[in-house]
């Protein structure tokens, strides 16, 4: 589905990624784990388009497409979904009407038409009651005046209405108490289908209690060092990213 | 009787003076006395009328054009502006739609105005000007029923003159400032609106459905008074773009609000801006002020500023009567080159006065803005209270975004609130929006009508989903 072949992205001229090469198919679900400033986010937000980010060298293809050619709209349009560490407040764009463009402007883009009102307002509230959130999160401007924890269950709420076929959620686990990272792993674990992918980006191994990945891949100074299952995710939580790295040198 | 009398010796002057001119419907640029009578006397005006003119224009030449708005422009020639041009006749019009600039129609389309109207906005000679005054006739019977006067400022001068005499020049002193004094003195259009005590305007009254108002010259003059306990909603602007050659608009608007009235003025001002280079354009130098000269009495402007090439413009309250309200609620777009020094004055005088000012500047392309509020509490004025917010957005990063916020406090008691914030439209916002399959002229569109919400839930609907509609036009093309 996913295929990432040497890439090599610099920010303001620092390369970030090494030579990164990620390989993902269809109903797998693949974690990336790594020490900070590894270049974990840069992957993922290189992915769905974000400015400021420059490909040197390499390839992202996305069933079969070059992704790199593609605009950031058209990206997710074709499937793709980055929910943010950090999601932006938008001051006086109602969530429903966030939720409500972004659904209708993929299904034009494809070709489906716009969802019909009631369709779409039975779909947003089941999904509402599985991420435990009330119908007034529908009303407010789009993450203004959440908490951590509300942003990030509306990540995965905006990801369960546009049902992606690749989902790159990027640290969704950071300010989450307990019950909550057991809400927003439910809500990934119920995407995942044989017709789908899932990238976690994460710092801890927590999450992965939940969410139990296929693979895991720990990134070290912008190249993917070490691959395993999710065997490896422990041995990480246990030895650190030191022991890796000094493994690989 | 006397009074009656003393009209109607007056209305046989001015028609006996005025036979003679017929074929000069165009002033030659210039101003001086003459003009101003014979502007008067194209109007079939009372001597008083003149008088006061003369007495505005007199006052003006000892005037100073004021200088310390953040605006930049070359100095105005006013012996060089036309100062009386009746509408084009027909056959020097446009005969067809397919005669008028295609990029107009464009617009016209995007803002969804209908189609008979088009042709009417654009000038076109046709025959069928969407029934204008059927229109007019209708509303007008409506509102004789209800008691309501709304025409003119020609036609009120001429049919009520005691209460031109009466209101005239009370908010706004022809003296009052450079701009006010010229228009006191040369205006030749606008409206007048009179709501009797007691009565409910009962349809919102726009300037819209006056199809005149594609011809109107650069000085309108506008008056609205309600009574005790009256209400009007009043909707001011033609929300097309009027490529007109004209170069100085400068209005005056006045309201007045006896005990318990309430007025609320809505504009949707979108004068010709000049084209990216800054060629051309409308400079719009305003004086707009309501006066709650009643126990409380409310007023409320709202507008949405988004053409012109140089905007001049604070609609103001002077809350005279206790417990009397005043609120400003704008958005003010400006892109290319566009230039806009806009905001408010609320003069508290009464006790319990209260005001409110939501204002929103959006600043694209190479334009500069700034906003100039005054809150100015009085001695008497116990227990007053001002919130302020103003909240600057920009797009871009050649354009410049100002605040101007002045306080006068002349008593203890009062409480004043001012909050103001400025922002880039975030490319993280627009990141974020993109990600989610949204273009990126849709995510500007929906965050920039985001900014501005509080606003334009303060405008009448039919108004809101036109400025929304205006504000995508504006924004075409300032990202990317």
């Amino acid at each position: 589905m996913l295929q990432v072949n040497d890439l090599h992205v610099t920010v303001e001229g620092n390369e970030i990624l090494k030579g990164l090469t990620l390989t993902i198919n269809a109903g797998e679900v693949h974690a990336i784990m790594g020490p900070n400033g590894a270049g974990k986010s840069t992957l993922s937000a290189v992915i769905a388009g974000k400015d400021g980010y420059e490909v040197t060298q390499g390839t992202i293809t996305f069933e079969g497409k070059d992704v790199l050619e593609m605009e950031i709209e058209e990206r997710a349009q074709a499937g793709l979904l980055l929910g943010f560490q950090y999601p932006v407040e938008i001051p006086g764009v109602k969530n429903i009407y966030l939720l409500k463009s972004a659904l209708n402007a993929q299904r034009v883009a494809r070709g489906e038409g716009e969802m019909p009102a009631p369709e779409f307002m039975k779909l947003v509230k089941e999904k509402l009651g599985f991420m435990k959130m009330d119908a007034s999160f529908l009303q407010r401007a789009v993450n203004e005046g959440f908490s951590g924890g509300e942003k990030k269950r509306n990540e995965i709420l905006q990801m369960l209405v546009l049902q992606p076929k690749l989902a790159m959620l990027d640290e969704i686990d950071s300010g989450l108490d307990i019950d909550a990272m057991k809400v927003v792993a439910d809500g990934v674990n119920s995407m995942r289908a044989e017709d789908r992918a899932i990238l976690l980006v994460t710092h801890y191994q927590r999450l992965l209690d939940y969410i139990v990945p296929d693979q895991v891949h720990v990134l070290v100074d912008g190249r993917i060092v070490k691959t395993g299952d999710a065997e490896l995710a422990k041995q990480l939580e246990a030895n650190g990213y030191e022991g890796i790295e000094e493994s690989v040198a | 009787m006397a009074s009656e009398e003393m009209e109607q010796l007056v209305r046989r002057e001015y028609k006996d003076g005025f036979i003679t001119d017929i074929e000069s419907d165009t002033l030659p640029p210039g101003l001086d006395e003459n003009t101003i009578a014979f502007i008067s006397k194209k109007k079939g005006e009372p001597e008083w009328m003149l008088e006061w003119r003369l007495d505005a224009y007199r006052q003006w030449l000892k005037m100073e054009a004021p200088s310390w708005a953040h605006l930049d422009y070359p100095p105005i020639d006013y012996q060089s502006i036309s100062y009386f041009s009746a509408p084009k006749r027909p056959e020097d019009r446009p005969q067809s739609l397919d005669e008028v600039d295609p990029k107009l129609l464009e617009t016209y389309e995007k803002l969804g105005i209908p189609l008979h109207e088009r042709a009417a906005l654009a000038g076109v000679a046709v025959d069928a000007v969407f029934d204008s005054v059927s229109v007019a006739t209708t509303f007008k019977k409506q509102l004789g029923e209800a008691g309501v006067i709304f025409c003119s400022i020609s036609e009120a001068i001429r049919d009520y003159p005691e209460l031109i005499k009466q209101y005239l020049g009370t908010v706004v002193p022809v003296a009052d400032n450079y701009f006010a004094a010229l228009n006191s003195a040369v205006f030749t259009d606008g409206s007048f609106v009179f709501v009797p005590e007691g009565v409910t305007c009962p349809m919102e009254l726009s300037t819209y459905f006056r199809i005149n108002a594609a011809n109107t010259g650069q000085f309108e003059r506008t008056l609205i008074i309600c009574e005790s306990r009256a209400q009007v909603s009043y909707l001011e602007g033609c929300t097309a773009p009027m490529r007109d050659e004209n170069q100085l608009h400068a209005a005056v608007v006045e309201l007045v609000a006896l005990d318990d009235a309430y007025i609320k003025y809505s504009t949707v001002q979108n004068w010709y801006p000049g084209d990216e280079n800054g060629v051309g354009g409308i400079y719009n130098f305003v004086t707009k002020r309501g006066d709650c000269r009643g126990d409380r009495s409310r007023i409320s402007w709202t507008q949405v500023e988004t053409g012109s090439a140089i905007t001049w413009k604070y609609p103001s309250c002077v809350l005279r009567g206790k417990d009397s309200i005043g609120e400003f609620y704008s958005v003010a777009v400006t892109n290319g080159r566009q230039q806009a020094d806009t905001g408010t004055k609320m003069i508290h005088i009464g006790e319990g006065t209260r005001s409110y000012i939501v204002a929103k500047g959006i600043s694209a392309g190479r334009s500069d803005q700034s906003y100039r509020g005054l809150v100015k509490i009085g001695p008497r004025a116990k227990g007053a209270r001002n919130f302020t917010q103003c909240d600057s957005l920009l797009i871009g990063d050649k354009c410049g975004a100002h605040t101007f916020p002045y306080q006068e406090i002349g008593n203890s008691t009062a409480t004043i609130e001012h909050e103001a914030t400025t922002s880039k439209i975030g490319e993280d916002q627009l990141f974020y929006c993109q990600s989610r399959g949204i273009s990126e002229e849709d995510a500007v569109s929906m965050i920039v009508n985001g900014f501005c919400k509080d606003v334009f839930q303060e405008l009448p609907m039919e108004f809101a989903v036109e400025a929304e509609a205006l504000l995508n036009v504006t924004l075409e093309g300032a990202v990317g």
